[in-house]
């Protein structure tokens, strides 16, 4: 029984490894920056504009959300919060929780400590590698979240990507590049494209934990207390121990 | 004023007796190194889960469908939840690095042997309940990883022949992990087990204060009053409680009250400490994965599996002992026995010295394959089971229980390096 278990987790493991990509699909560097309250803004703004629909973020409150990204309350309810009737609300959705999971194959996840559980770098790859598969339900696939449920939801802002598997060959050895194209029917250019998801990861990031910047701004006070601690301490130590050497 | 008041508690209760019979009058060898630091440390931290535990249990709610959202809660809402929550996480992480170097330290300086034997059973039936009090604490966030790692841990149950099924659902109280399984691992973790712990620590220390101290020589400091004469003994300059000397039937070279001594050392190694403790809560609280998990920040799913499911980083290479044995209760079996081989250390060292410094090359050579076989089966349990790592797993355990064997093997007439008379 044991061993069966360990080996079925040990298979599902597996598998969902190559569902998830593998170590072998390239992670892009999210360029993360907790304290660019404007970026953390826009952020906000995508995902209440493109994620919210489906995906929830119950653990944080809206006043939370303005408080640290520096939005008034008044501002932030009228531009931000639509569904909300208070500010302390958490950020939630009205949509049919069975109807999603039947429409998309599985409920879309909570998404407050997706940065956690995935890590920045896969959701800034994840957003910006969806391309155009007509074997797919809703037309496109993913290349870090294989046959991915979600549709592309950002298709307006980025146009319709494409996947182009180009060949190299360098001192005869062969090498593929993946590259992902769009026909520019998109709002945005690619880099303005790569901005955007770079402010949205970043502010998934920062709902993640939303006391990062407060636990270093302590942890550095508290460092420097132990380090000059650390110097009475082991000078305390010194004397005492005359007596014994 | 304040003489009289203690004149008034001394008549009623031995309270400066006994402190100075503890404290201010225990003779300490005075050449306690580095190793020595931790068996202060494994107290402080103690004394951090306890106290931090606490105020988590005013905000946590122990129920499957509160209790994720309550530490969501803890984390963001909560003021100063996030330290409380990192320091308990961190803290436990922190708990087995101490613990497993201060067993290191016994194991180096033969501080397990005559007669301290009782002492470190004691110090191993607190590993045993640590290693409970912890694997049930990981459950209580209720995260993919709680739920799925302890699935895992209480399978190992099953598979004793016979009674394994009914025991495993004795354990979770329910056919599967559920509501009733957290409830009553948060009662165990938070009153029954951490009770066991602090009374089994005061035993320890009782133990330990019976016995006295061991140290990096592994010679004694108190030795039968012949009339003999030390030159330079610096415990001369200090009173030590009767109860140590015996009336002067014993002498003691060497050693240095415990206070004002090692409370000022053990100080510099408290802050030492907290400053690698500390930077991990402030600028890296998940500890690189290891500490917490990233499933762990999503809701415990009985229908979905994590990616690969890895045991919290300590109980890795008693793990990795369980999957390199190919059958079930075999596997079991040699999991516990990695444990059991530990305590029975006492008399499977039959050496009659006990630092490491004056040991054969022999000792000190198999002492280091402990060492390496401990490492590298750790590191294997965190990784997939593939072929090749089973293989290495397999071996790694096969040096593992290879070190007990040999030390029971060559230590009966090992070849020593002469005893020092004084400490170094």
């Amino acid at each position: 029984m044991l061993k069966k278990l360990i080996t079925v987790l040990a298979l599902v493991g597996s598998a969902s490894v190559m569902a998830a990509g593998g170590p072998a699909v390239h992670l892009d560097k999210a360029p993360i920056n907790l304290k660019d309250q404007a970026s953390l803004q826009r952020g906000a703004k995508l995902f209440q504009n493109y994620c919210l629909g489906c995906h929830q973020m119950q653990y944080q409150r809206y006043s939370r959300t303005f408080r640290d990204l520096g939005i008034p309350d008044e501002v932030g309810m009228k531009e931000l919060a639509f569904t909300a009737n208070k500010v302390g609300d958490y950020i939630k959705n009205s949509a049919p929780k069975e109807d999603l999971a039947r429409w998309f194959g599985a409920a879309p996840p909570d998404l407050t400590n997706v940065a956690r559980v995935r890590g920045p770098d896969w959701l800034y790859t994840y957003l910006r590698t969806f391309y155009v598969d007509p074997t797919r339900p809703f037309g496109v696939n993913n290349e870090v979240f294989p046959l991915v449920g979600m549709p592309h939801v950002l298709q307006e802002l980025q146009g319709i990507p494409t996947k182009v598997v180009e060949k190299h060959v360098v001192d005869g050895v062969e090498h593929q590049v993946t590259k992902f194209e769009t026909d520019g029917s998109g709002e945005l250019s690619t880099d303005e494209y790569d901005a955007a998801i770079a402010d949205l990861v970043n502010y998934l990031e920062y709902t993640g934990e939303p006391t990062k910047l407060e636990s270093h701004s302590l942890g550095i006070k508290v460092m420097i207390f132990l380090v000059i601690f650390f110097i009475f301490a082991f000078l305390l130590k010194k004397e005492y121990w005359k007596d014994v050497h | 004023m304040f003489k009289n008041f203690m004149n008034w508690i001394e008549y009623r209760m031995p309270f400066m007796e006994k402190m100075n019979l503890h404290v201010m009058q225990y003779p300490a060898p005075k050449n306690f190194n580095f190793w020595y630091f931790f068996g202060s440390l494994a107290m402080l931290v103690l004394v951090n889960q306890i106290v931090t535990g606490i105020w988590l249990t005013m905000n946590f709610e122990p129920s499957a469908e509160r209790a994720f959202a309550s530490v969501e809660y803890i984390m963001r809402e909560v003021d100063y939840g996030w330290l409380l929550r990192y320091m308990h996480s961190t803290g436990a992480s922190a708990f087995f690095v101490v613990v497993y170097l201060h067993m290191f330290r016994g194991m180096m300086y033969g501080s397990y042997q005559k007669p301290r034997e009782l002492l470190w059973i004691f110090g191993m039936l607190i590993f045993l309940v640590l290693m409970a009090e912890a694997f049930m604490g990981y459950l209580l966030p209720w995260g993919q990883m709680s739920f799925w790692g302890a699935q895992v841990i209480i399978s190992i149950f099953g598979v004793i022949p016979g009674i394994g099924e009914d025991l495993t659902l004795w354990i979770r109280g329910d056919y599967v992990i559920s509501g009733a399984t957290l409830n009553r691992f948060f009662a165990l973790h938070v009153i029954a087990l951490p009770l066991v712990l602090v009374i089994l620590v005061f035993l320890h220390i009782i133990a330990l204060h019976e016995v006295g101290s061991n140290n990096p020589d592994g010679i004694d400091v108190k030795v039968p009053n012949e009339g003999q004469k030390f030159e330079n003994n610096v415990s001369e300059k200090f009173t030590f409680h009767e109860y140590f000397t015996k009336g002067g039937k014993k002498i003691i070279v060497d050693a240095i009250p415990f206070h004002p001594y090692y409370t000022v050392k053990d100080i510099v190694g408290v802050v030492g400490f907290l400053l690698i403790f500390c930077a991990v809560i402030f600028f890296a609280p998940e500890g690189g994965g290891f500490f917490l998990e990233p499933p762990n920040f999503e809701p415990a799913n009985p229908m979905k599996t994590p990616d690969h499911i890895a045991p919290v980083w300590y109980f890795t290479p008693f793990y990795a002992i369980l999957r390199a044995i190919p059958n079930d209760i075999a596997g079991a079996i040699g999991m516990f026995a990695a444990i059991i081989m530990l305590a029975l250390l006492p008399w499977l060292d039959r050496c009659k010295v006990r630092s490491v410094r004056y040991r054969s090359t022999l000792h000190k050579v198999n002492l280091v394959n402990f060492v390496i076989s401990f490492i590298v089966l750790g590191v294997l349990g965190v990784l997939p089971a593939t072929p090749t790592y089973t293989l290495i797993a397999q071996i790694a355990s096969v040096t593992y229980f290879g070190y007990f064997g040999l030390l029971w093997w060559y230590s009966k007439d090992e070849k020593t390096k002469p005893l020092p008379v004084r400490l170094s």
